[in-house]
């Protein structure tokens, strides 16, 4: 497990990461959002022990950060943001070099270079130095320098960033393949990559812990979880929109024109109301032609954006 | 079994910064150019094989100022290189202490240098056709000369430590070592000794490098002059480090 308490880092004046706790189990894969400068990459280093924290702790399978820093870093793996390798050396020079690092030594060492390489898709690229590769090449080979001692925990930083959706596509496969018996961080801020990857999310807004959450639960807090979305054929009966406006439980409602008649979108007054039965009794004793209807379950975006501008005035001051 | 471990890190550490300098051709530049200006002041200036003597004393007499320039250059991209192009990330957060990776560092580029070094013996080969120079001063000036060498060198991994730019490191890791041959160079030595009371003038010379290698030139390798060279080598190390742990900005 990894356990981070009430984690700060003041540079100078500005505080970059603020109070944050959260721990992360076995077999779960924490998104870390925020945007930009929000203090992700910041909170990462401090887990790895690259940066002291001004105050608070991170406890990594049960060593402390601070305390115990080298049985602590053997038991993780790190890719750090913009995934630094060494660019004049081979693929197959570098992971054992990183090997050799980690107490690899003979047969065992070229037996963790190779699974590596297999496990990243490498192969075909192993002889060549890593400044002639394409960034979706180099990323790899930073991610199998992470995973080659078969650490318990991970953590990445942005480790899609940069790369094409084939190549994304590739990164979170091995993410997933790899995560079972493994605790993994992954910072990003993609939303899709949540929802595709992660059991898990907690979202940090300057510096400080403002969601930790499921992404299915974090999209219940959307103000479109739960809105109706109807389409109607030739015309909508007159009055309909307006009597299903009127509705208790509904808060909004938008007509729009659409290719095949009409779209009605209704939104519940609270997120999660359960407004469709209603509406739909009422289109249909109007006898509106329903052509199909469902009920949108919110869009991560929308609380990514609610919950991290609701201080705009702060983030717009913020980057240095 | 932790000084196992740690040597083992070491050595997986040095050797690929020792790889590091002959898969770069920025290495063999400077080796051509420490061989020539070398060569240049020993020849051309002291006049070695016109002077009539027999001995290297004209030959080592320049490595200080030789190594003034070039040994901030060869140092001055450990750290700041690995700074700028963040594996210093990467290093520091493997299973690694700061000491070991400045160590492992300081090594490599210690052995480059004594390559370096081992490649002047051409010189030293023809002096001792050409004449019957004491050997025991010829090896003894080397061993000095290489631990001015480590001295110059643990300057120039301090100050790459201090910034990602490497120019800078140069220009303050030459002014320091500029400080430190100045220390015992005796026209300053002098001109301090006009107003400074004597202990800070004897204080000021016995800092600098040039009244250490003074002896050692000559051919006197004494114990006080090999710790002081050690010292200053586990002073500036130990700055190194104080650095690095407080500067570990990306
Ligand atoms: N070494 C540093 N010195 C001063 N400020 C820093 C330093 N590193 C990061 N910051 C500031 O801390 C904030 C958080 O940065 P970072 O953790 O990199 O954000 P993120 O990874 O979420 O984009 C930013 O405002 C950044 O400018
Ligand atoms: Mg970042």
């Amino acid at each position: 497990m990894i356990q981070v308490s009430q984690l700060t880092k003041r540079f100078d004046i500005r505080t970059a990461v603020d109070n944050v706790s959260f721990a992360v189990e076995k077999g779960e894969i924490l998104g870390f959002m925020g945007p930009n400068g929000a203090g992700k990459s910041t909170t990462m280093r401090m887990i790895t022990g690259y940066l002291p924290p001004s105050s608070g702790t991170a406890v990594i399978g049960g060593r402390d950060i601070a305390q115990d820093g080298l049985s602590a870093r053997k038991m993780i793996g790190y890719l750090p943001e913009n995934a630094p390798v060494y660019r004049e050396m081979t693929v197959q020079g570098f992971l054992g070099f990183i090997a050799e690092v980690r107490g690899f030594a003979g047969s065992r060492r070229r037996k963790a270079v190779s699974d590596a390489i297999e496990k990243c898709f490498l192969t075909e690229v192993g002889n060549q130095s890593i400044g002639t590769l394409s960034k979706g090449f180099k990323q790899r080979v930073c991610f199998a320098q992470c995973i080659l001692h078969d650490p318990p925990y991970l953590i990445l930083d942005e480790p899609t960033d940069g790369l094409d959706p084939n190549q994304k596509h590739e990164v979170r496969q091995m993410i997933r393949n790899m995560s079972a018996e493994k605790a993994v961080i992954l910072s990003t801020h993609i939303l899709d990559e949540v929802d595709a990857v992660c059991t898990r999310v907690i979202i940090i807004d300057d510096g400080k812990l403002v969601a930790d959450d499921t992404p299915d639960g974090l999209r219940k807090r959307s103000k479109t979880h739960g809105a109706v979305s109807m389409l109607v054929s030739e015309a909508l009966p007159e009055g309909l929109a307006e009597e299903i406006g009127r509705l208790a439980d509904v808060s909004e409602y938008q007509v729009s024109d659409d290719p095949a008649g009409f779209r009605l979108r209704a939104f519940p007054r609270q997120p999660g109301l359960p407004i469709a039965p209603q509406i739909l009794s009422l289109a249909s004793n109007r006898g509106a032609r329903i052509q199909s209807v469902f009920v949108e379950q919110g869009r991560l975006d929308e609380v990514f954006r609610a919950i991290t501008t609701s201080d705009a005035g702060d983030s717009s001051t913020r980057s240095v | 079994m932790r000084i196992q471990e740690s040597s083992n890190t070491v050595r997986a550490l040095l050797k690929r910064e020792l790889a590091g300098y002959f898969t770069s051709p920025v290495a063999y530049v400077f080796i051509v150019i420490f061989l020539m200006l070398i060569g240049f002041f020993t020849f051309y200036i002291s006049r070695l094989f016109e002077a009539g003597q027999a001995d290297l004393r004209g030959f080592f007499e320049w490595h200080p100022w030789v190594f003034l320039f070039l040994i901030p250059a060869a140092a001055m991209r450990l750290w700041a290189d690995e700074r700028r192009l963040g594996t210093m990330e990467l290093v520091l957060t493997l299973p690694v202490t700061t000491a070991e990776a400045i160590l492992a560092k300081f090594f490599a580029a210690w052995i480059f240098l004594g390559i370096c070094l081992a490649l002047t013996f051409p010189t030293v080969a023809t002096v001792s056709y050409l004449g019957d120079p004491d050997m025991g001063a010829v090896v003894c000036g080397y061993v000095g000369s290489f631990l001015m060498a480590g001295a110059f060198l643990s300057i120039g991994s301090m100050t790459s430590s201090m910034t990602r730019s490497q120019v800078i490191s140069f220009i303050l890791s030459v002014v320091i070592c500029l400080f430190f041959i100045l220390a015992g160079y005796p026209p300053v030595t002098e001109a301090v000794s006009g107003w400074a009371p004597s202990w800070l003038v004897g204080f000021i010379s016995r800092l600098g490098f040039l009244s250490h290698f003074a002896s050692i030139k000559r051919g006197v390798l004494d114990l006080r002059d090999i710790v002081y060279f050690l010292s200053v080598m586990i002073f500036m190390l130990s700055a190194n480090g104080v650095i690095l742990e407080n500067r570990r900005t990306a």
